[in-house]
């Protein structure tokens, strides 16, 4: 769906301040996929994402939507923005309308779609991130809470109806229990609707429960792209480039270490008490680790 | 948004030099006679001479000439429409050189033209001189030392230069802010740059609104953190730095002096000094 060949992005090129932010990156994000993108602060994780929907030009490279270069001239960017759609981080911040129906219509409007499916859009996307459109319709965004504004500026983005979903840290800020609501509905997205999602975080836990695709850049370069368990499977190699491995694979590790024969390629909480359960059923004789385990 | 940056960086240039080492007070109401008097200059030797000090001023200053020229640049339109505003409108007596209808060219009108644009040039220069050199802590930090005795009267010396300082401090971050919502609006479906001057005009409401929310949050949260370490406005506080006036002050001060005494003296005594 989206295919970026030796992207390379420069900032400020020309003058002193130059910097390059993305050094020949290469990669293919295909329909229905849940790819999270991971990688130190500076590493180019935002600039990427930019290159998709076409907010940034690429200094060298080309970006394909659909195998049509979107910088092509006949290419009209509205659209290309409508079907990938893209969430900075603290969405909130872009709320600007007096009513909350009239942010999310925003988009549908920009569209140029007549009044009746913009409203149709609008309840939508409003009940898909939960909030009751008659309730919140007619409020002002700038009356609510931190998290019903974020809702808000998702649901702003799903009454586009794009096809791919480009979540940026969509949980900073957040207390636990609103992280996981809105993980769950990114999941229910992926599920229900189709949309290719793709999740720019800094928690490993989130990407274990929700990704099935890595991909890790390190200063502007890809470093690694494969499924979860394969990156994660290198956990010194991760910190080297300052990241980290899911919770409960440190804890398997750490019991792997102590003796226990743990799998240590464990991604979420149920995987690790099965296999925590696991080793401990096996006979006390073979409790032994093995250099080579699989892990 | 890169182009933006690189304008509002601003002037100044971080290098060690005796002009970046002058008390910002000294360079203020140095800057501001130098302006006045570049109006009473009525000689070509005085433009001279003028030229040359500021010439040295600015080597004594280690400006990178690249940079003077550049800055210059945005002036050189104003420079030039004043040149033909004076060629053309000037007055009408002396050598005729070109007649074209009701406009008339004459050798003293093209004379009096390049001298006043000349002029025009030196004082955007003696200007810029000044913001190369001096940061904007140490303008701001001038500009209250300079108000303070007029808070007998009323002025409120020091919260004006700390509205110049936030402001300054903030003007990155608001345009970094900037950038950012217009990204988060054109991800919208929203356009910016196309359409008529209205439609652009309210293509900017949804870029304003969120700025000035924004802006209105950061002023809150400045103002508690502010509080929270001790802020209670401008009595009785101190600063790191405090500004002092020093030899080379007094010098730059002299040597000021002269060169207005010789950039002002009128033509006759030029010829007689010159003899």
């Amino acid at each position: 769906m989206i295919r970026c060949e030796h992207l390379t992005y420069v900032y400020q090129r020309g003058t002193p301040f130059a910097a390059t932010a993305l050094d020949d990156v290469s990669l293919e994000i295909g329909a229905g996929q849940v790819v999270g993108i991971i990688g130190a602060t500076g590493s180019g994780k935002s600039t990427l994402v930019q290159h998709f929907n076409g907010l940034l030009r690429p200094t060298a490279g080309h970006v394909y939507l659909d195998d049509v270069d979107i910088h092509a001239r006949e290419v009209d960017r509205r659209r290309v923005r409508q079907q990938i759609g893209l969430l900075f981080q603290y969405p909130e911040h872009q709320l600007f309308e007096e009513t909350v129906s009239a942010d999310v219509g925003f988009g549908p409007r920009n569209l140029g779609l007549g009044t009746e499916e913009v409203q149709a859009r609008t309840r939508r996307a409003l009940a898909q991130v939960g909030l009751d459109p008659d309730a919140f319709g007619p409020r002002s965004p700038f009356a609510l809470s931190n998290g019903e504004m974020r809702r808000v500026a998702i649901a702003g983005l799903l009454a586009m109806e794009p096809r791919m979903l480009i979540l940026d840290e969509p949980t900073a800020g957040l207390d636990p229990r609103s992280r996981r609501e809105i993980l769950d509905r990114i999941v229910r997205l992926h599920d229900t609707r189709g949309l290719t999602i793709v999740l720019i975080t800094h928690s490993m836990d989130a990407v274990a429960r929700l990704c099935t695709r890595l991909i890790v850049l390190d200063r502007g370069r890809l470093v690694a792209d494969g499924s979860v368990r394969e990156v994660f499977s290198d956990p010194a190699w991760l910190a080297s480039l300052g990241l980290g491995i899911p919770q409960v694979a440190v804890c398997a590790r750490l019991l792997r270490e102590r003796g226990l024969p743990v799998r240590s390629d464990v991604l979420t909480v149920d995987e690790a008490r099965a296999a925590i359960l696991d080793a401990l059923s096996r006979p006390a004789g073979s409790r032994t680790v093995s250099e080579n385990s699989s892990g | 948004m890169d182009l933006l940056r690189g304008l509002m960086l601003g002037q100044y240039v971080p290098v060690e030099s005796p002009v970046h080492r002058l008390d910002p007070r000294m360079k203020l109401l140095g800057t501001l006679w130098l302006v006045a008097i570049v109006f009473g200059i009525r000689s070509l030797a005085g433009l001279a001479v003028l030229t040359v000090f500021l010439a040295g001023v600015l080597l004594a200053g280690r400006i990178p000439p690249g940079y003077a020229v550049r800055g210059l640049r945005p002036v050189f339109w104003l420079v030039g429409l004043a040149v033909l505003f004076q060629v053309l409108f000037g007055d009408g007596g002396g050598h005729v050189l070109l007649r074209r209808g009701p406009l008339v060219i004459t050798r003293e009108s093209l004379v009096a033209g390049v001298f006043y644009g000349y002029r025009l040039i030196l004082l955007v220069v003696a200007t810029t001189l000044m913001t190369f050199t001096t940061s904007s802590v140490e303008l701001t930090d001038g500009l209250e030392r300079l108000l303070r005795p007029f808070r007998r009267i009323g002025l409120p010396a020091h919260e004006l230069a700390l509205m110049m300082t936030i402001a300054l401090r903030f003007i990155p971050t608001l345009l970094e802010e900037t950038d950012k919502i217009m990204k988060a609006q054109m991800a919208r479906g929203a356009e910016f740059a196309s359409g008529s001057l209205v439609r652009r005009a309210r293509a900017l409401v949804p870029l304003l609104v969120p700025l000035f929310v924004g802006a209105f949050r950061r002023a809150d949260a400045l103002a508690l953190a502010m509080e929270a370490r001790g802020y209670r406005g401008g009595e009785h506080r101190t600063r790191m730095k405090e500004l002092h006036l020093a030899a080379r002050d007094y010098v730059a001060a002299g040597m000021l002096a002269l060169v207005s005494a010789a950039v002002l003296l009128p033509p006759s005594l030029w010829r007689v000094v010159v003899r």
